[in-house]
């Protein structure tokens, strides 16, 4: 498991790593007497997209916000690329800092124009000068096809628009792995296939994704890996095909009879 | 909903209970410095007090503990004037406060007098110092010899109060009334409320909750201004704090009603953190759970 070179220096350039980029083990979090997460596991090897489904209330959110230190977890171990943390030791602010996320509400900051928004971050966090964190979020803002509205407001573009801009600010990072929110469920139905176009062609660039949603159709286009998270564990996983289309558990079954109904 | 079955027989883990006892090792450390660090600072302010070549005479003129005690009593005596004064003027303030903002938030043509004279009304007596306030109002209004018009400094004092503190809390609301989403006027009109079912309904109680930590504030401050009555001749806890000044020829009576005003304000500003703390009160704007205590 602890190859011995491979610790965190070495990004992930080799594909053939033993440890996976992400491995959650025997992960709890209760808020109150509430038991969301109880004894969830987890493994994310690099360059791979795991979607996790399950019925509102499952815990998809709150282990999301859990790996991205949003969260005081109660017990269990997260890993990323080999580190414990989970561990109080480390730096959180570090930590994040190697982990993108996307948030259902965008949360854009509606007091920055959208190149202040993206270069937020570079700025005080990694210490980029300006210039050159301008032209990195341009290149990025290029990418997901809003370099025009850079000098804009958050409130001057459409929910799509926001949203694609929230996942240029959180890839400027260079994140190890991105973690996303449920991030189409607050846009309207014809703005939801830009931004899913958007995490395709992210995946088809080998980024490691986690994904929580309930878009059975993006689900199928872009998971190497399903899971499905019931009673605070992942109930049933595989590939789509497996889990969508042939699940193996009643409980899955339901869930999935209960979308189409 | 999906609730994973409440475990109670969860026991942390090794890793847990390590994790737990660092955190625990963390807060006792984190104690530690925040004791050393104040008797540090302390001690330091202490000494450099005490050392001043000026500190006997000093400690004579302004810490007596004799003529502390000997003018308590009257001190005492005025600041019940204090709390009275304060008390009233209070409850006046947010009743014309609310009509002030309330006038302002009216709309069409009819009520453009209404609206005019509450934006003067608020313009006029938030410019004017309040020390100004008191004197026009309290040698003014006697010289009108109207029937009617009452004498009492105490009275005329806590007129200019209401007078000055009206406008400034006025504003208060009128900003509370003004961050509640417009959609929650939509939602209660769509439901066939007027606008005054709205407003007395919907936006008012939403507002309130959100500028009652603001107005603990304005109280704070109108407590120690209702000392400002004095020049008008009430004897009040500064007023006796200078009386008895003169009779000791000490400054203690002033340390004394210092401390006691402080006495009075430091309660009411616990009050007021602890209500803006308080979670679910202030509504939306009190953020996602935890989300404050990112480590």
């Amino acid at each position: 498991m602890s190859a011995p070179g491979a610790t965190g220096a070495g990004r992930v350039t080799e594909p053939v790593t033993e440890t996976p980029l992400l491995r959650v083990r025997g992960l709890r979090k209760s808020f109150g007497p509430h038991v969301v997460l109880d004894d969830l596991s987890l493994d994310v090897e690099a360059h791979r997209v795991v979607v996790l489904i399950g019925a509102s209330g499952s815990g998809k959110s709150t282990l999301l916000r859990c790996v991205d230190l949003l969260e005081d977890v109660d017990d269990g171990v997260i890993e990323l690329e080999g580190q414990d943390i989970t561990d109080p030791r480390l730096d959180a602010n570090a930590v994040r800092a190697r982990i993108g996320m996307v948030f259902q509400s965008y949360n854009l900051f509606p007091h920055l124009r959208v190149l202040d928004n993206v270069t937020l971050a570079p700025r005080l966090v990694h210490r980029t000068p300006r210039a050159q964190a301008e032209a990195e979020a341009l290149a990025v803002l290029e990418r997901v096809g809003l370099a025009d509205k850079a000098r804009a407001f958050p409130d001057e573009l459409s929910g799509g628009q926001q949203q694609r801009v929230a996942i240029a600010r959180a890839l400027l990072g260079r994140p190890a792995v991105m973690l996303l929110d449920e991030v189409t469920s607050a846009l309207d139905p014809e703005l939801v296939g830009e931004v899913l176009d958007l995490l395709v062609e992210l995946k088809s660039t080998g980024l490691t994704m986690v994904v929580a949603t309930h878009e059975m159709g993006f689900a199928r286009e872009v998971a190497d890996e399903v899971c499905f998270l019931h009673a605070g564990r992942v109930h049933e996983r595989g590939t789509a095909e497996q889990v969508l289309g042939d699940p193996q558990q009643e409980r899955t079954r339901e869930f999935l009879r209960r979308l189409h109904a | 909903m999906t609730t994973a079955p409440t475990t109670a027989a969860w026991q942390p883990s090794e890793h847990q209970r390590d994790r737990d006892a660092y955190r625990r090792s963390r807060a006792r450390r984190s104690t530690a410095v925040a004791v050393v660090s104040t008797v540090a600072l302390t001690a330091v302010a202490v000494l450099g007090l005490v050392s001043s070549p000026g500190w006997p005479r000093v400690k004579a003129s302004f810490f007596d503990a004799d003529v502390a005690r000997a003018s308590l009593p009257a001190v005492l005596d005025g600041l019940w004037l204090n709390i009275r004064v304060m008390a009233v003027s209070a409850v006046l303030i947010v009743v014309v406060a609310l009509a002030l903002a309330l006038a302002r938030t009216l709309r069409g043509p009819v009520f453009f007098p209404l609206r005019a004279l509450a934006t003067g009304y608020v313009d006029v007596f938030r410019g004017l110092p309040l020390i100004l306030v008191l004197l026009l109002v309290g040698f003014g209004l006697p010289g009108l010899r109207l029937q009617g018009i009452p004498t009492s400094a105490v009275v005329l004092g806590g007129l200019a109060l209401v007078l000055t503190y009206s406008a400034y809390v006025a504003e208060v609301f009128r900003a509370g009334i003004e961050s509640v989403h417009p959609s929650q006027v939509a939602a209660a009109r769509s439901l066939g409320l007027s606008r005054g079912q709205a407003m007395r309904h919907v936006v008012l109680p939403q507002a309130v909750r959100r500028v009652v930590p603001p107005l603990l504030n304005d109280l704070v401050a109108l407590s120690k201004d209702s000392g400002l009555i004095s020049i008008l001749g009430a004897i009040d806890a500064v007023r006796a704090a200078q009386i008895e000044t003169a009779r000791y020829a000490n400054f203690t009576p002033y340390v004394v009603a210092g401390v006691l005003f402080v006495a009075l304000t430091i309660p009411l500003t616990r009050f007021t953190d602890a209500l803006a703390r308080r979670s679910g009160w202030l509504g939306a704007q009190s953020g996602l759970a935890g989300a404050g205590a990112l480590r």
